[in-house]
Formats: C-alpha cells, sequence, structure tokens
C-alpha cells in the first residue's frame, strides 16, 4: 500500500534511526529511535514523496516486562497521496520520555497529553502537559499494566450509611 | 401532646400526598440510559401521568434527582454540588445499573454506584431499564414519600423532633441513620 514510505524513510535515515521496519495486512509500519523521532516526523510531513499533513493518532503502549517498555504509537496519513503510515517510538521504564510532536502538528497536544495522562510517558517540548481525562489529584497513570485494577481515587464520598441499604 | 402529634401527623400526610404527585424533576443524564429516560419523559410512556411532567433544568428548582447513567469519580464532585442545591425535601433515584452500581464498568474511573456520593433511595436496574421499570420505580418512590421515608425525610422529621426535645427539655437521641449525610472530599 504504501511502501514508498518505508522505502524513502529508510533512504533518507541511513545513521541507525529506523529500527525496524514492517508491513501487516497492508499497513506499513516503522520503529523509529527516539533521539530521531521529531526529525523522522518532519520528514515524513514535508517530503514531495511520502506529504503525511495529517496528524490521525497518537497514543501509548506498555509493554509490561520488555525494553523499551513504552511505545509511543503515531499514525499519520497523506491526504494528497492517499497513504498511510505507523510509527513507534520505544521509551525506557526508568526515562519514559520523548520529544513533543507539538511543532510538527499542533494536533498532537492533546493526544500527547492524554497519553501522558493514562501512560506516564513524558514528551519534552510540549507547551502544556497536564492530565487530559483524569482529574489533577489523580495519582499515577491508570493505563499501565502495574496500575491496580481495582484501584480507585474517589474525589468525594459520602460519610455514613443510611439504613436498609 | 397527644393532640399536637395527631395533627402534625395529618398535615404532614397531606403534605406528602401533594409531593408524591408533583416531583419536579432534575435528570442528570451523562450516558446512553438518557435515551430511554427520553422515551419515559415522551407521550408514549408518559411520566407526566404520574405528576412527575417536568424536568427542571435547575437543580434549584427540583425536588427529585434522576441520576441517568454513568457517573465517573471525575464527576462527584459534580453530583455532590447538585445534590446539595436541590430544595428540601429531595428524593434520589439512581437509573439504571450504572448508576445503581457501576454496571460493567469496573476500572479505575468509574464510581461503583452514585450512592458512594450521594443518598439514593429508589434503584431501577437494567441496562438500560425498560420504561415500565423507570415507571415501577417512580410508583415505588411515590409510596415511600407517601409513608415519609425518603431519606432526606427521615433527617427533616428528625430534625425537628429533636429540636422540639430542645424546646420541651427532653433528651432525644437522633438515630444514626437520620443524621444528615456529610459528603467530604476524599483522602485517597
Amino acid at each position: 500500500m504504501a511502501q514508498i514510505v518505508l522505502d524513502r524513510l529508510t533512504a533518507e535515515f541511513r545513521g541507525g534511526e529506523i529500527l525496524q521496519t514492517g508491513s501487516q495486512h497492508g499497513n506499513e509500519w516503522a520503529r523509529v529511535r527516539r533521539d530521531a523521532w521529531v526529525k523522522v516526523a518532519t520528514f515524513l510531513r514535508d517530503d514531495p514523496a511520502t506529504k503525511m499533513e495529517m496528524f490521525i493518532d497518537l497514543t501509548g503502549v506498555d509493554r509490561f516486562s520488555t525494553e523499551p517498555r513504552f511505545d509511543v504509537v503515531l499514525h499519520l496519513y497523506s491526504v494528497s497521496l492517499k497513504h498511510r503510515v505507523r510509527l513507534y517510538g520505544g521509551c525506557p521504564e526508568n526515562d519514559p520520555t520523548i520529544d513533543s510532536l507539538c511543532g510538527v502538528w499542533e494536533g498532537a497536544n492533546w493526544y500527547e497529553r492524554e497519553a501522558y495522562d493514562l501512560y506516564g510517558v513524558r514528551f519534552k517540548g510540549h507547551p502544556d502537559l497536564r492530565r487530559i481525562l483524569m482529574y489533577p489529584e489523580f495519582v499515577g497513570h491508570p493505563l499501565r499494566k502495574d496500575y491496580p485494577k481495582e484501584k480507585r481515587q474517589p474525589l468525594v464520598r459520602r460519610s455514613q450509611v443510611e439504613a436498609g441499604e | 401532646m397527644g393532640f399536637l402529634d395527631f395533627a402534625t401527623t395529618k398535615i404532614e400526610a397531606a403534605a406528602n400526598w401533594a409531593r408524591k404527585f408533583s416531583l419536579f424533576q432534575y435528570p442528570f443524564v451523562t450516558a446512553c440510559c438518557g435515551m430511554e429516560f427520553m422515551s419515559v419523559a415522551a407521550p408514549k410512556y408518559d411520566i407526566a401521568r404520574f405528576g412527575a411532567e417536568f424536568p427542571r433544568f435547575s437543580p434549584r428548582q427540583a425536588d427529585l434527582l434522576i441520576i441517568v447513567g454513568t457517573i465517573t469519580e471525575r464527576q462527584g464532585p459534580a453530583l455532590r454540588r447538585i445534590y446539595e442545591q436541590m430544595c428540601e425535601p429531595k428524593w434520589v433515584v439512581a437509573f439504571g445499573v450504572c448508576a445503581s452500581t457501576g454496571g460493567f464498568y469496573q476500572n479505575y474511573s468509574t464510581m461503583p454506584g452514585a450512592d458512594q456520593a450521594i443518598p439514593v433511595d429508589v434503584y431501577i436496574p437494567g441496562c438500560p431499564p425498560r420504561p415500565e421499570q423507570v415507571l415501577d420505580g417512580l410508583i415505588m418512590l411515590q409510596e415511600r414519600i407517601q409513608r415519609g421515608e425518603g431519606h432526606n425525610q427521615i433527617v427533616i422529621a428528625n430534625e425537628k423532633a429533636a429540636a422540639k426535645a430542645q424546646k420541651l427539655g427532653i433528651a432525644y437521641d437522633v438515630p444514626a441513620t437520620a443524621i444528615r449525610p456529610r459528603i467530604e472530599a476524599s483522602k485517597g
């Protein structure tokens, strides 16, 4: 479907920035070295052969007990060339940070806040990295695999139980 | 005193009769149950037949809070505020299984039942409940109102009795179940 995107990436980045590429069910993906994250994204946006104008989605994956533990998954689409690609950026458990894509696509802002909120991946250079779904009082990152499933962090609770309940 | 007690009971019964047929509801609609609530309110099932005709979209004009849908922990403070703003005496109905127990949402974000935060008088199960179930729940609530057994009615009655006892210099222990619930910010 869009092998040209992967070909352009591997031709442009020869310094080991593209760790791995693949294609599954007609969807191309590439695993990008963390320090080249913004560079690769900017290239994909600006290169006339790829033209990824549209930021589709950004989220996280917790691959618990493997390293790098966290993956940041970026979906891109080219409106003019009608192809799409998926990029993975791995973050190790002891330093879950990656560069922010807000400077490349404005739309990345809230998605990065979501990934920060739920997975605890910090995006360097993000203009306003606050929680977006959970409340500010919330401690921890609920979609991490080591977050207890039954744990609740209530904001209000009734002090006493009524009769007959 | 026997005569006075008799008189107040009768007035209270008349007031409760009026209250149960003129419930002013505040629908706190958060999820898909809202569609079913609309169906109950619309002419086919017609909740107006039971006097609960008018949804007031301000809690200050309402005395029946209907919690329609999933309550998240984040909504807790808003729900508490709406409950506290309502006129007394007031009643609360949990509409659907999410508002009653959290339903199939057993996760970090969903409150396991709205009764964790505010008192609830009637629970209507179902996902979503059929309109008939809602009307059945409403009739149950009306019966409770007539008997003066709404959670807030019990609180008010006991506060009145305590004030009267204090005036007369009689000891009166308010039952633990009739103390006004304190809704507090939770620590952890």
